[in-house]
């Protein structure tokens, strides 16, 4: 009897007295924080995204009142709006952002790209990558298991019923955390507001691409004779939209009409 | 003397923490990749270990041992060494805001690891004197910084060589820490315990 009530008095006891020295401590050793980082902090997104190349929203917010040499518009998903607010906030200048979207370069579905053998493994793209490349034929096409549905925080991917994820051009931010999860690099960041891309992410010959696929790229140049304004140029068996002389100076996409395998798509 | 010396040696080589004992492996894997940064754990863990070993040693012989609480020893320890963490990172991130730089997060970990809690517990279960207690406790921690930085560097190492892919990463690391334990294991016959 005597044990237990020894027991309730020593641990309470000790509790209260290291309680105590710490409450006592954190008033004593209280660190004065810049006011300025929780506001800063207020107005990001919060979607932990680190497309601004620190490790979250709070080092951010915390870099941009402390340094002097970090700019307000890092913060992708926040657009201009909250660079100008933390802009205003650090009383920093503000540049302007070229928002982005992302965009999946790749049409090949079950029923248009071959497979090379039957995938029965963990439903991973990084998973199923490390076997000889994925199931497909096509080395550079999308595996469809949607890890990028995954790393997206902003619940802006879905993956479609032909295994292809789906960009929510609402929702989309444009941060590239999905661009970074991708083995393939299928997904891309495009300037929000191009006019056409190319939905092919193969740099194969053109008659190889065609064994693999039906909607591949098949290297025929018709788009690139087809641009009156030279945007679009070949590289690699492919062509590279270039996506600044689409957007200002063209608005008829004859590359697109052009295209048999319907690899250059129009972008609503 | 020389007992002070073997009680060394021995927690160094011999009983090492990690090697031998297989204690405190999540911060062995977790911060061995990068060897400066281990070098900063090992430090802290002896640091912390020491201080806290003497507080242990206040505390199990002035107040557990007159009460006879001895099997609390564990939930007091446990209380000690958590609540003398957080007093300590708030004392070093106010005063010394460089160190808290390049602790601050590896004593965070220490917090609640099992390495050490198991120093002060050992020190109570053999009644060391404080001296004694300090001894092992010093001698610990360096056997933790040895058994780390060794890792480290192998693990630095290890990066440029061609690791099979299903063992890439924290496989191949626990193959590395099975093989320096199995070095270690040839220590055991140097001190007579």
């Amino acid at each position: 009897m005597l044990t237990a009530v020894y027991v309730f008095v020593v641990l309470t006891a000790l509790g209260l007295v290291f309680g105590f020295i710490l409450a006592y401590a954190n008033k004593k050793f209280a660190l004065e924080v810049n006011p300025l980082i929780h506001l800063v902090d207020d107005v990001l997104p919060k979607g932990q995204c680190g497309a601004c190349g620190f490790a979250g929203c709070m080092a951010y917010a915390e870099a941009v009142v402390l340094d002097a040499n970090v700019p307000p518009n890092l913060c992708i998903p926040g657009k201009a709006d909250v660079a100008n607010l933390v802009a205003e906030l650090t009383g920093k200048k503000a540049e302007a952002t070229a928002p982005k979207i992302a965009f999946v370069s790749c049409a090949g579905s079950p029923t248009t790209a071959r497979a090379a053998y039957n995938y029965q493994g963990i439903p991973d793209c990084d998973a199923a990558a490390l076997l000889m490349g994925g199931p497909k034929i096509c080395k550079n096409g999308c595996l469809g298991f949607g890890t990028c549905v995954k790393a997206c925080v902003f619940n802006a991917l879905e993956l479609g019923e032909n295994h292809l994820p789906i960009v929510n051009s609402r929702k989309c931010t444009g941060c590239g955390a999905c661009e970074k999860v991708c083995p393939k690099n299928v997904i891309k960041l495009i300037p929000l507001g191009a006019h056409v891309a190319l939905r092919c992410n193969t740099r194969e010959k053109g008659a190889i691409a065609k064994k693999s696929c039906s909607v591949a790229c098949i290297s025929c140049t018709l788009c690139v004779r087809e641009c009156p304004y030279g945007a679009i140029k070949m590289e690699n068996n492919v062509p590279i939209v270039n996506y600044k002389i689409c957007s200002e100076q063209c608005n008829e996409a004859k590359c697109v009409a052009k295209c048999p395998t319907k690899a250059i798509i129009q972008i609503k | 003397m020389s007992e002070y010396f073997l009680l060394f040696m021995g927690a160094v080589l011999v009983n090492n923490f990690v090697l031998t004992r297989f204690l405190g492996l999540c911060i062995f894997f977790g911060v061995s990749k990068n060897l400066n940064a281990s070098i900063g754990m090992g430090m802290a863990v002896t640091s912390v270990m020491t201080m806290s070993s003497i507080l242990a040693w206040l505390v199990y012989n002035y107040v557990l041992v007159p009460f006879k609480l001895t099997f609390l020893t564990t939930v007091v320890f446990v209380l000690l060494v958590a609540s003398f963490v957080q007093l300590l990172e708030m004392i070093i991130k106010r005063h010394m805001p460089a160190l808290y730089k390049m602790w601050g997060i590896y004593l965070v970990l220490i917090a609640t690891n099992c390495i050490v809690l198991a120093v002060p517990l050992i020190n109570s279960e053999n009644s060391y004197s404080l001296l004694m207690s300090i001894v092992n406790a010093i001698g610990s921690g360096l056997g933790f910084a040895l058994a780390i930085i060794l890792m480290a560097s192998l693990r630095e190492k290890l990066q440029y060589s061609d690791v099979p892919k299903s063992l890439d990463g924290l496989g191949i690391a626990f193959v590395l820490a099975g093989l320096l334990a199995l070095s270690f294991l040839g220590f055991s016959g140097m001190i007579p315990l």
